[in-house]
Parts: structure tokens; sequence; C-alpha cells
């Protein structure tokens, strides 16, 4: 029959409606301050007795907790405003010592049925809600430091190449590296090799106590730019890491010469953020020493798992993280987690040069982690938080070459898959040039006042009414008809952005109204057809089906090439290019799903199966 | 809009006028940016930080007033941890004095504050933004190309590719010559008036599509005159809807979203405007006719008797 949908079309429909409702429902409940535990590796968990021991700090302290869940690797403990907030992160801290991270959190108040249905609100973005504001400083001393030490390594490798005996080579002191000879005469040799190929180092030739240096020193301007890469560098890392962590709406910029900011919209994963922005785990690839080896050209570093077990590798690297092209977490085939690394060509060639002639030699790999410890330090008779800043070094594999490594190995001897993941999302997020330690965390309020809030969010919802308005007294009926799936629509847009738990921003909000006009082009295209198709002399019945099956071809045309240009841009974009792209393809599809099924399934229900003598589509139409 | 179809409006009559104002908005445009350049926001040049901390919590709808009194135009006012600490954020950069200038101002209302920080923050927005999302726009242009190459005809890929490149570049050219701040804000309108525009672009040129194999009589010009007569009503309530939304927008939603409307509202209507007069227009000039948009062979002259069937499946809907 024409104009009648099938009981299970309609059905459908009804069904995407009512769970888009219901998705879209967590949306109305406000969210809570919180702090957030979580193990500050990520192979620690959080237990009900470490749960425990905070809320109870927490309430010698006389902060109310809301209430207290542990969820899968981490604790949440909700607070009833943003002051008991920032005094319960210390107090909680202090309480439970250095193997956990306590963060700032928002969470969200999803009641529990929703919650259990996977249902959860979007996030409101930075400027509408504020979020947590990390500042993190980067380790300028250790970045020059590294870049001396590789010079040092090279330096005497060259050397060594050019049969050249020398003694020393080391840095000294801050900025300077000291090479001490036997003779002038190697001097004058070594020296026109380090001019021709270390131009930016300033040189200076010193005899002392019979022994003639060669002093090479960092110059200023040359500094200066170490701490500019780094910096640069880790921003770019930073941002990656971000991104990877799927953080929508982040924050990421430069605070002098030497600091980044980051700011997360609230109800994030922060604890999680933090571990891994702070983490600065790298990787160094080294042989174990031959047990001839002189001891200056040796260390000994513990085991990560066992400390009490050691073993002595050389103190030359031969790659690092730092040459990791991609690097994806595993399973050996005993079930172990493992990372796979592709090494970039030059790591690959470093990789292939060392192992050739070692086969049957022992190979370490070493995880290198930087992280910062909270103390609490009485100073002045104040509790003050103090940063104390550590490195750790320690063996995760130690593994006998077989045969030459090429680009392509495998990392094992890793606790768990969440530390496997971690460190391979580390390493493929780019290496930190140097070091970062946190020097502050805060909570930030919105960056738009409340007046441009309220403003915002009036000419929104102003807007829309707007548009029902105008389509109710241009199409009388089928306007109304339009209205309801557009209504639909919206919900339906709100469901999918919270199933993504998108973050919402004000450009954001007024982009979804915005998808909303468009969407109605669907409509008007369908009536204008409907009228067309009336005009030339078509039966009411028949020029609805007309209408809607011809302006089909062009409402398919239209919205896919959007839709194209939508996931190109989401593929290829970074940061807020990407948020745009999705709230546009979700928007594409619910508009053309509303535009085209739910209003046919409305005019199918109002006029289909019966005789219709005049349709309500306004205009001069209606005394056809 | 229900007129007679013999009647229809002579579109094409413009066209040679259009094609002038046109070429010449889109090279003012390209001047434009050549010589005053777009005036970046916060968001992409960064700025200075200044921390503050009051004696008793401020209002900070005070402070913003304050400082858009002394003459600040682009700031950010926040709580930072406390109700009694303030960070102001601003776009001015490399004036060393700046921090003790706004404590200045802000303690001229009466206020007790100290100077806790300032200092220069950076871009928000990293370098891969402005590269990989050049690089998106190319390749999502390309893909239009081809994509509307393949299901209408390639002049029609053309004619769908070059009103999106016009509006783009007239909009930057809006903001170029009025100095209009230019931030994230505004690089997400232009994203929604890229999908607008070709949304609208594509709607002409599928009836011009449909017309062409309609009607077995009648020269091109009237063909895209008539289709542009058809969908006219359309084109109307479509960009009327979207414009009432977003002068809502403009004239309610405050200064945070003025911009982003102010983009939108130009590309709506230069979008409008390019999907006749640049896309039909590019269409007469490249001469397109019945001959390239005939369907296929195998499907049969029957076929192209008629207007193009929907899918089958379409008619159990």
């Amino acid at each position: 029959m024409l104009n009648k949908y099938p009981l299970w079309k309609n059905l459908i429909i009804l069904i995407a409606i009512v769970v888009g409702f219901v998705y879209a429902l967590p949306n109305l409940f406000p969210d809570d301050y919180a702090v957030q535990i979580t193990g500050a590796r990520s192979s620690t968990e959080v237990d009900p007795a470490v749960l425990d021991r905070a809320v109870k700090a927490l309430e010698s302290e006389g902060i109310e907790v809301k209430s207290s869940m542990l969820e899968d690797r981490d604790a949440l403990i909700r607070l009833t405003s943003s002051d008991d907030q920032l005094r319960a992160r210390p107090a909680v801290q202090a309480a439970l010592g250095r193997d956990y991270l306590v963060a700032l959190n928002m969470a969200a108040s999803t009641p529990s049925w929703l919650r259990s249905l996977g249902a959860g609100p979007m996030k409101l973005g930075l400027d509408l809600r504020g979020g947590v504001h990390f500042l993190l400083e980067v380790d300028m001393e250790t970045a020059v430091g590294q870049r001396l030490d590789a010079v040092s390594g090279q330096i005497k490798q060259e050397l060594r190449d050019e049969r050249i005996r020398y003694r020393g080579g080391d840095v000294d002191g801050k900025r300077n590296i000291v090479v001490s000879f036997r003779d002038e005469a190697s001097r004058a040799e070594a020296f026109s090799l380090i001019k021709r190929q270390y131009n930016e180092f300033l040189l200076d030739q010193e005899t002392n106590g019979g022994e003639f240096q060669i002093i090479l020193t960092l110059s200023e301007s040359e500094v200066n730019a170490i701490r500019k890469y780094a910096l640069e560098q880790n921003l770019t890392t930073i941002r990656n890491r971000v991104n990877e962590l799927g953080v929508a709406e982040p924050l990421v910029q430069q605070q002098g010469a030497d600091r980044i900011i980051v700011e997360l919209p609230g109800v994030q994963d922060t604890a999680q953020a933090k571990r891994v922005l702070g983490a600065t785990a790298n990787l160094e690839f080294r042989m174990e020493a031959r047990s001839d080896a002189p001891s200056s050209e040796t260390e000994k570093f513990g085991f990560r798992d066992e400390p009490q077990r050691t073993a002595r590798l050389e103190r030359e690297l031969i790659a690092t993280g730092n040459n990791v092209a991609n690097a994806q977490q595993a399973f050996d085939e005993n079930g172990q987690p493992q990372v796979s690394i592709t090494m970039d060509s030059v790591g690959g060639d470093l990789m292939n040069r060392a192992t050739r002639n070692a086969i049957g030699r022992r190979m370490a790999v070493l995880f290198i982690e930087f992280r910062t410890e909270t103390e609490t330090k009485m100073v002045n008779g104040k509790p003050k938080e103090v940063e104390k800043r550590i490195v750790d070094k320690g063996i995760i594999s130690l593994a006998t070459v077989q045969s030459a490594l090429g680009s392509s190995f495998r990392i094992t001897g890793l606790d768990s898959i969440p530390e496997a993941s971690e460190l391979a999302l580390l390493l493929r997020a780019g290496a930190l040039a140097a070091p970062m330690y946190f020097v502050q965390e805060r909570t930030i309020g919105p960056s738009l006042g409340q007046k441009n809030i309220d403003a915002g969010m009036l000419s929104v919802g102003l807007g829309f009414i707007l548009v029902l308005l105008y389509m109710l007294l241009y199409y009388r009926g089928f306007g109304l008809v339009a209205n309801v799936a557009l209504t639909i629509n919206l919900i339906l847009l709100i469901a999918c952005m919270s199933i993504l738990s998108a973050t919402l921003t004000l450009p954001g909000i007024a982009g979804i109204v915005l998808t909303v006009g468009m969407a109605v082009d669907a409509n008007v295209l369908i009536f204008e057809r409907i009228k067309e198709e009336l005009k030339s002399g078509a039966s009411p019945q028949l020029a609805i089906n007309a209408g809607y099956s011809r302006a089909f071809v062009s409402i398919v045309d239209a919205n896919i090439t959007t839709l194209l240009v939508a996931i190109i841009l989401f593929a290829m974009g970074s940061g807020p290019v990407k948020g745009f792209a999705i709230t546009l393809c979700i928007g594409i599809l619910t508009s053309m799903f509303s535009g085209l099924m739910v209003s046919r399934s409305i005019v199918n229900m109002v006029y289909g199966g019966r005789k219709v003598e005049k349709l309500s589509i306004g205009g001069k139409l209606a005394n056809v | 809009m229900s007129d007679d179809q013999k009647q229809s409006f002579d579109f094409m009559g413009f066209r040679k006028l259009a094609s002038v104002i046109s070429i010449i908005l889109v090279v003012a445009s390209i001047a434009l940016l050549g010589i005053r350049g777009l005036n970046f926001g916060m968001d992409f040049t960064g700025g200075t930080s200044v921390e503050l901390e009051y004696a008793q919590a401020p209002q900070l709808g005070q402070v913003r007033s304050s400082l858009a009194a002394a003459g600040y135009d682009e700031f950010v006012v926040q709580n930072f941890g406390a109700d009694t600490l303030v960070l102001v954020r601003l776009a001015e950069s490399g004036n060393d004095k700046l921090a003790q200038e706004i404590t200045r101002v802000l303690e001229a209302n009466g206020n007790e504050l100290k100077l806790i920080s300032s200092e220069f923050v950076g871009s928000q927005v990293g370098d891969e933004l402005k590269e990989d999302s050049g690089l998106a726009l190319l390749l999502a242009l390309l893909v239009v190309l081809i994509y509307v190459g393949m299901r209408f005809q390639f002049k029609f890929g053309i004619a769908s590719v070059v009103p999106l490149a016009h509006d783009v570049i007239i909009i930057l050219g809006f903001f170029a010559l009025f100095q209009w701040t230019f931030d994230l804000t505004v690089l997400a309108a232009l994203l929604a008036v890229i999908g607008y525009s070709l949304n609208d672009t594509i709607v002409v040129a599928d009836r011009i599509r449909e017309n062409f194999r309609k009607m077995r009589v009648g020269e091109p010009w009237d063909i895209i005159n008539d289709s542009i007569h058809q969908t006219i009503a359309r084109t109307i309530n479509t960009s009327g809807t979207t414009l009432v939304v977003l002068l809502a927008l403009y004239f309610l939603g405050g200064e945070a979203i003025n911009n982003f409307a102010l983009a939108l509202i130009i590309g709506v209507v230069v979008g409008t405007y390019s999907s006749i007069y640049v896309s039909a227009n590019l269409l007469m000039v490249m001469g397109v006719t019945r001959e390239d948009l005939m369907i296929p062979a195998k499907e049969g002259i029957a076929g192209s008797e008629e207007d193009e069937q929907p899918p089958e499946w379409l008619n159990r809907m």
C-alpha cells in the first residue's frame, strides 16, 4: 500500500528514538567534584584497603566525603565542593605515599542504571566548565647534559678510529668536555679533527701538569638552541600523548622559556593523564659488558622487577627510544605481554651494526623513568609541597643476541598488559627530548564568563525555536512533522556524542544547532518536491511518495559528498579540526535518518492508507 | 515561488555581471590577505599570562569589565585553583610592564591584590595543526572532485570544488579587511561553511542533471535556468532557517561566538550565491551538454526517458 510503513520499520524507528533518548539522558545530571587515585606505576593496583586509608585521611581532616568507589584500576572519591577538593588532594597524597598518584577530577553523577547501560554525559569544555591545569617544567640542565654526553661519546669513538691516544673525554662540570693527550702532536691532530666536526663548541687548549688538554665549551647560542629544541620537541610530544589518550579539546601551550601548560577539561581520567604526561619513560639498548672491560667503561644496573639482581652494562648506548618509529603492545607465544618495536632507519642501522658482531653476547633493554614525588615538608611552620626529582633506571630484559637484529624486534620482560601498552604509547607518541616535572596542579575555572555562557546558551535556544517557528509557519502541518523530526535529530545527535563522550565547547554547541539548521534542508527538499508534484497534478498520496523518493537522490548525493569531506578532515586533521569533523559526521548521519525515515514515518501515519483530499503543506498550494 | 515555469526568472542573465563580481571579490580577498594578513587570535599567537591574588574573592565579571574599560580587547579571565586567585591571559606579548599595568588597572577599583607571576605563553595551536589541516583540506577537495566527477560528470566535479575555494577565500578576505580576530572558532566556522556550501551546490547540480536527462529539448542555458528556478524555494528556505539561527547567535550570543557567527553568516550568503553564480555559471562556461549526463547505454534507452529511478529498496521505505 502506498505511504504505509510496515510495523517493523516503525518499530525500528521507535527503538532508535528510545535508545537515543536514554543515552542522551545522562546530560541532565550535574558533575561532582572528585579526587581520583591510581597507582604511580601502571602495574600498581588500588585495593579497598588503600581507598579506606584515603577516606579515613579525609575524615580526619574534616572533609566531607560524598561517596567513594573502587573502579577498574583506580578509585574515585566524590566531594561536595571545589574547596574541599583542593584540600583533599594533598591530604590523600600524604596518607597514601608515593606509590599512588592523586589527581583532581570531575565525576559524572549518572544514575547507576544508566551507567550499567554504558551511558554517560558529554563533557563540558574548558571554556564552559574549566578543568584541571598542570604546569610542567622541562629539565633543561639534563637536556644540555644529554647532548654533551652524546658528543663526548662520538668524539671518543672518532679518536679511537683515528688511533689517537687520549685520556678522559668526559663531561666536566656543566658545559665542558675535557680531553687530555700525552703529547702535543696528538693534541694538534685531535684539535683539527674536533674543530672540523664540532663547530658548535668553543675550543680551548691548555697544558695542565704535563697533560695537553683540549677543552670543548658549548657556546651560549648553542645552549639556547638546545633548550629551544627541547621545549619544542616536548610540546609536540605532549600534544601527541594527549591525543593518544583521547582527551578531547585540551589546551597545550608553552609558558615562559622552559614550561608547558596542559589543561584538560573535567571528567577525564586525569590520573592516567598525569601519569602519562609526566612519564618520561624511555628505553636504552646497551650491550652487556665483557668480563675484561675496564670499569670506567661499564655501569651497573639492577633489574626492574628484582632490584637485588644486577648486571654490568657498557656505558655506550646502541640506540634509544628516540629511534623508535612505531610500537605496539602484543603477546608472545606464552601469552606474556610484549612490545613490538619498529626502529626508524637510523635506529635500525645502529642496531644492526652493534649486533652483527655480537652474536652470542647479551643485550640489555634499560627502562628509564624520570618521575617526581611530592613530599609535604614543613616550611616556616606551614606544610609545603616539595617536588623531588627521581630517575629510575632498571633492566627489563637481558637476552642473548641470536642473530643480527634489524629494524623490527620485540621487547619482553614487562610486568603486565597495562604496562606494556603504556610503554608502547609512550614510545609511539615520541620521547621527550628532556625530562619534565610537574610544578603545579590546579583546578581552573571556565575561561568564559557566566554572562557569555548564558548569552551563548540563550542564543542557541532561541535560534532553535526560531527554526521551528519558521518551519511551522511556512509548511504548516508538514512543518510540524519536520519539527518533530528535528527534535529527534537533536536528541540522537546528543546521544551519539554522549556515547563517544565528546567534549562540548560553546562553539561546539553552536555547531550542533547549526547542523540542526542544516538538517532542515532534507525536509525542505522533500516538501518542495511534494509541492511540485501537487502542482503538476499528482494526487496527494502520489505526491508524497514521489516527493520523498525523488528528493532522496539529491539528499543522499549532497550528504555523502559532505560526509566524505568530514571523514577526511577527521582522518587527517588534528586537535579541534578533528573534533569538529566528528560532530559534522554524526550530524549528517542523524539528519539523514531523521529527515528521511522519521519524517516519512510520521507522514505515513498521518496521511498513509486513506483517501486524502488536501495536504497541509502551506503556500498557495492549499487551493490547487 | 510557484510561478509558471515558462516565466522562469532569468538567473543566468546576470552571469556575466556575477562572474565579474566574483573575480573582483576573490582577487581583492587574496590581495588583502597578502597585504594586511589575518589578525590571528590568542589561540594562534600566544600572549601573556598574569596570575593575581586578591585579598577578597573578586567578581570575575567586574575584572573583565575593568580590563575592557582600560582598552584591552582580547583577554581571558578565570579562577585559578581558589576563588581569590585569578589568571588573566592577554594576547599582548613582549611587554615587560604589562603585568604591572594590569595590576594597576585592577587596583584602581579599590581592590587589594598582589601580582604572583607573569609569563609569556606560546600558541595553543601546534604547527602540525596548520600543516595537517591545510593538507586535509586539499585532499578533501580532491576527493570531492573525484567523487562528484564519478557520480555526476567531471565538469560537475570542477563546478563543485571551485565554489568552495571561492567561499573560503572571500570569508578570509573579509577577516583580513576588517581585521576581525581569527581564532579556532572561526576555523571551525570555515569548515562548517565548506560543508554547507557543498551541500547547496550538489542540490542544485543534482537538479540540473535530472533536468538534462528529463527534458529532451532546450538549450543548456534554459535547462540550467529552470533548474535554479525549481530549487530556489528550497535554497531560500534552507539559507533562511540557517541564517535565522546565525543571526540569533550573532546578536545574542555574546563576544565568545561573535566571530564564529560572523564567519558563518558571510559563508552562508556567499555559499548560497556561489552555488548558483559560481557553480552553475562554471557549468555554462565549460559547456555542459546533454551527452555529458546520458546514462550509460547498458541501462537502456528506456532509462533515459525518465528521470533517474530511486533505488529499488527505497520503494520499500
